[in-house]
This record gives C-alpha cells, sequence and structure tokens, in this order.
C-alpha cells in the first residue's frame, strides 16, 4: 500500500515540476500559434508520464488512476492544451490496460509503449454518423493476405499528426451493423492521414486537431478482442469524462486563482476597505466549488465501481447516466467560473498580457460542451430516464 | 415466454432483420438493435409481463439475446414470489 501511495505521490511531484516550468510558460505560445506543446510532451516523456499507468511488470509506473486524474486537473491549471493531450492519451492507454483480457499483442504493444514512450491518439468520431460515437461507418476489412484494413473520414483527430499510434473505432466487419464496434490500434508506419481541414479553432489549439481520412492497413491481432460497447461502458466513456472534467476544473482552478489574486492586489493598495469585486469573488468560489464536488465525486463512484467483481455496476444504465451527467455539468459549469473571473477581473482579465489574463481558459473550456456535443448526450440520457430507477 | 418476448422485440426492437429468423442466442445489438430501440424494448417487456426490471438487471448485457432477456425476467418472477 505504501509502495503504491509513494508512485503516486514521486508521479504527481514530476507532473507538478513539468506543469509549473514547463507547460505554463509555454501556455500562451501554444495558444496564440496554435501549435503542439512539443516542450511539455517531451519533458513528460523524460519523466516516464505516458506510461504512469501501465503496470510496472510490463514497465509502466502503475499508479492509481485517482494520480491520473490529479494529473489532468495539474496540468489543467498550467496549460489546457497540453492537459487535454496528456488526458486523451492516458483514456486510451486506461482502456488498453482495463481490457488485456489476456490479448498477448496488446500486452507487449503496453510494454513498447512504456519502453518508447509512444504517445496515443484517437478516432473515435466520424462524418456522416451525427455525432453518435456508439455507431460507426468505416469498417475492419480482410484483404487477401489475412490482413486489415480500414479507412475512416474523422472530422477531428487531436494530436494525429503528432502521435504514434492511433486507436480507432470501426465496425467489426464489413457486413456489420454500425453499433457493432470494434477498436483497433495501428502504428505509424500502417497509417496514411490526409488532412481534409485546416487548424484555427476557438481555443484548445494546442491540441491540433484537424480532420483526416485515415486509412490503415494492419494484422488482425491488433483488433482489441473485447467487443467496443463493453469497453466503452465500463471503461472509455467514464474514463474519458472523469479525466476531461478534471482538465476542466484545473483551467476553472486557474481562471478562480487569477480572480482572487485580481482581488488581493486591489485590497492592498487600499488597505481597510474591501474591494468591490471581493464580493464577486465569493459568488465565484461557490460556483467553483460545485464543479469541484461534481468532479470528485463522480471519480470516487467510478474506482469504487471498478473495484466490485465483474464492474457490472459500470454496465448499468444508471451509470451511463452518472457519467453523462458529469460530462454535461463540467462542461457547462467550467466555462461559467472562467466567465465569472473575467468578470472579476475585468479589463485585466480581458486583456491578453496581464497576470490576471483569462481569454485562453474561457476560450478553452467554451470547448466542453462540444467534445461529444452535449445535446447527443441529453439525447442518450433523455432515452435511459424512461427505463432508469434510481438516479 | 421466449413468443412473447419475441413478438416485443419484433414490434419495438427495430431490427433490419424477421426476429423470426434469429435463434434465442443471437446477439440482438449485432443483429442491429440500437441502444435507443433497446430502451423501448425494455419499456415493452416491463408492460407485457407486468414487471419492473431493477437498475442492477439494466445492462446491455441482459437484453442482449432472447435467451438473455428470458432470464432476466424468470429471475424476477422467482423473486416475486419469494414471500
Amino acid at each position: 500500500m505504501s509502495i503504491a501511495i509513494d508512485r503516486d505521490q514521486a508521479f504527481l511531484d514530476s507532473i507538478r515540476r513539468t506543469a509549473k516550468e514547463i507547460a505554463a510558460p509555454n501556455a500562451d505560445d501554444v495558444d496564440r500559434n496554435a501549435r503542439f506543446p512539443h516542450e511539455a510532451i517531451e519533458a513528460l516523456r523524460e519523466e516516464r508520464a505516458l506510461s504512469a499507468f501501465i503496470p510496472t511488470e510490463l514497465g509502466g509506473g502503475e499508479v492509481s488512476f485517482e494520480a491520473i486524474a490529479a494529473a489532468c486537473f495539474g496540468l489543467g491549471r498550467c496549460c489546457g492544451a497540453n492537459a487535454m493531450v496528456f488526458a486523451m492519451h492516458q483514456i486510451q492507454v486506461v482502456t488498453i490496460v482495463r481490457h488485456l483480457e489476456g490479448a498477448a499483442w496488446f500486452e507487449e504493444y503496453l510494454s513498447n509503449v512504456a519502453g518508447e514512450q509512444r504517445l496515443i491518439a484517437s478516432v473515435t468520431s466520424e462524418v456522416g454518423t451525427g455525432g453518435d460515437m456508439g455507431r460507426s461507418i468505416a469498417a475492419v476489412s480482410p484483404t487477401d493476405t489475412g490482413a486489415c484494413t480500414f479507412e475512416k473520414r474523422a472530422p477531428t483527430v487531436s494530436y494525429g499528426e503528432y502521435a504514434d499510434d492511433l486507436f480507432t473505432t470501426l465496425r467489426r466487419a464489413p457486413d456489420a451493423e454500425p453499433g457493432d464496434q470494434v477498436l483497433a490500434l495501428t502504428s505509424k508506419g500502417e497509417v496514411m492521414l490526409e488532412p481534409t481541414g485546416t487548424w484555427d479553432p476557438l481555443g484548445m489549439r494546442g491540441t491540433c486537431s484537424p480532420g483526416y481520412v485515415v486509412r490503415a492497413e494492419f494484422p488482425r491481432e491488433q483488433v482489441l478482442p473485447t467487443p467496443s460497447a463493453q469497453v466503452s461502458a465500463e471503461s472509455m466513456t467514464p474514463v474519458s469524462h472523469i479525466l476531461w472534467s478534471h482538465l476542466w476544473l484545473g483551467i476553472a482552478t486557474d481562471a478562480f486563482d487569477r480572480a482572487r489574486a485580481f482581488v488581493r492586489a486591489a485590497a492592498k493598495q487600499k488597505p481597510g476597505q474591501p474591494p468591490p469585486t471581493a464580493l464577486r469573488l465569493s459568488h465565484l468560489m461557490s460556483e467553483l466549488s460545485m464543479l469541484r464536488a461534481e468532479v470528485s465525486s463522480a471519480l470516487r463512484e467510478f474506482t469504487e465501481a471498478s473495484e466490485e467483481p465483474g464492474r457490472e455496476r459500470l454496465s448499468t444504465m444508471a451509470a451511463q447516466l452518472r457519467f453523462n451527467n458529469l460530462k454535461i455539468a463540467a462542461s457547462e459549469q467550467a466555462p461559467r467560473v472562467c466567465q465569472g473571473a473575467l468578470g472579476v477581473c475585468g479589463i485585466m482579465g480581458f486583456k491578453n498580457d496581464t497576470p490576471f489574463s483569462v481569454g485562453r481558459h474561457l476560450r478553452d473550456t467554451m470547448s466542453a460542451c462540444l467534445m461529444v456535443a452535449n445535446e447527443r448526450i441529453h439525447q442518450t440520457n433523455a432515452s435511459l430516464l424512461l427505463i432508469a430507477k434510481e438516479v | 415466454m421466449n413468443d412473447e418476448i419475441r413478438k416485443v422485440i419484433q414490434e419495438h426492437g427495430r431490427l433490419p432483420v424477421d426476429v423470426g429468423t434469429l435463434s434465442e442466442y443471437a446477439d440482438l445489438y449485432q443483429a442491429g438493435m440500437t441502444s435507443h430501440a433497446s430502451v423501448n424494448v425494455m419499456l415493452a417487456l416491463e408492460d407485457s409481463f407486468d414487471v419492473e426490471f431493477p437498475d442492477r438487471m439494466l445492462t446491455r448485457n441482459a437484453f442482449a439475446s432472447i435467451a438473455a432477456i428470458s432470464a432476466a425476467l424468470s429471475e424476477l418472477r422467482a423473486e416475486a414470489t419469494v414471500p
């Protein structure tokens, strides 16, 4: 037990250092130029953070899931885009680790991730599915030589150009139904990326997420044996929503910290007179607390349910509603906190070059409600609510 | 019971195939039942069999085949007869 705690502690210390010394000073440049956060990702590689969740027997750091979530929060406080790249990579790693189920190729793959600190991106969204991640058009197709191919039109692939490997949702076979999905892992040498657009968005600019046509040819053993529906319910969806909301909380917390620094500076200028913005800051704190409570309770419920044999609770509709709700609530609350911080800091927050600037925070968190559109999630929830009992 | 289940799936499962062609153990999702349609199947089953599925049973697997649905309904009925 104490070894596990020490491992988490050492990992989080290294994340904190990287976040403060490398991610934070580059955050504005990454944002302004919509460029990949190379320095921070390289530093995370050097700290072996990309394999932090992988079991030690496969060469990883074997930290807890709570530590990964805390790392997303910590990085989010310094650079939202860098935190998002880290979080999305970890979503793929955590998913594979939780669904190894004796898949020899994937075990070996994870030791390569640890050995080479490979960065994994995901190709989940697809043109023509109306944003429904539970359906695919592109399919795993057998070739004459016994290998597999696919061609998928993805509206966005975050850091696709910089990733070593891609994890892609596909239909199981050319004649499979849209909901009969599997996940395939392909490395850079097996993939051709044809860009279909540019990348000049409002926020999360450093994630570098243009659209691509993704074509790949690869051996069949690189298809994860566990069906995608089970992987999605037990891991990919809740893990995504938990890690994303941790980094959104991190961004909102930094915006709040900047607002607090602004109020303190005002208070020091006129000792004895509480600045009028102090009251607004107090209101803002309660908004931030609600976000924090939602994020931390979801993490606790997920880790508890994960420890139960068979993880059956995670497959229930009640669990699906719970983690969908986290996504909706956190993605709406995080930009609200950032906007509140802007209200406190006024013009000093609106300007992009002051210690109290919160424009980037606001823009970055505005991406939250689009990453799997909230209305799409509401549609799912509306249907689930017809049948789920205790929510 | 299986005939009644088949009738519910035929009416509410919106499968691209005739449910009569599916075996008891065929995966309904692989046969094309969407998540949304599965909720309608669950609602109709509750109505037809006059039961309420508790949350622990409301999983994808519990409704993945006619046999699985039949097992879930039998379990509920057995519970109902225990005083």
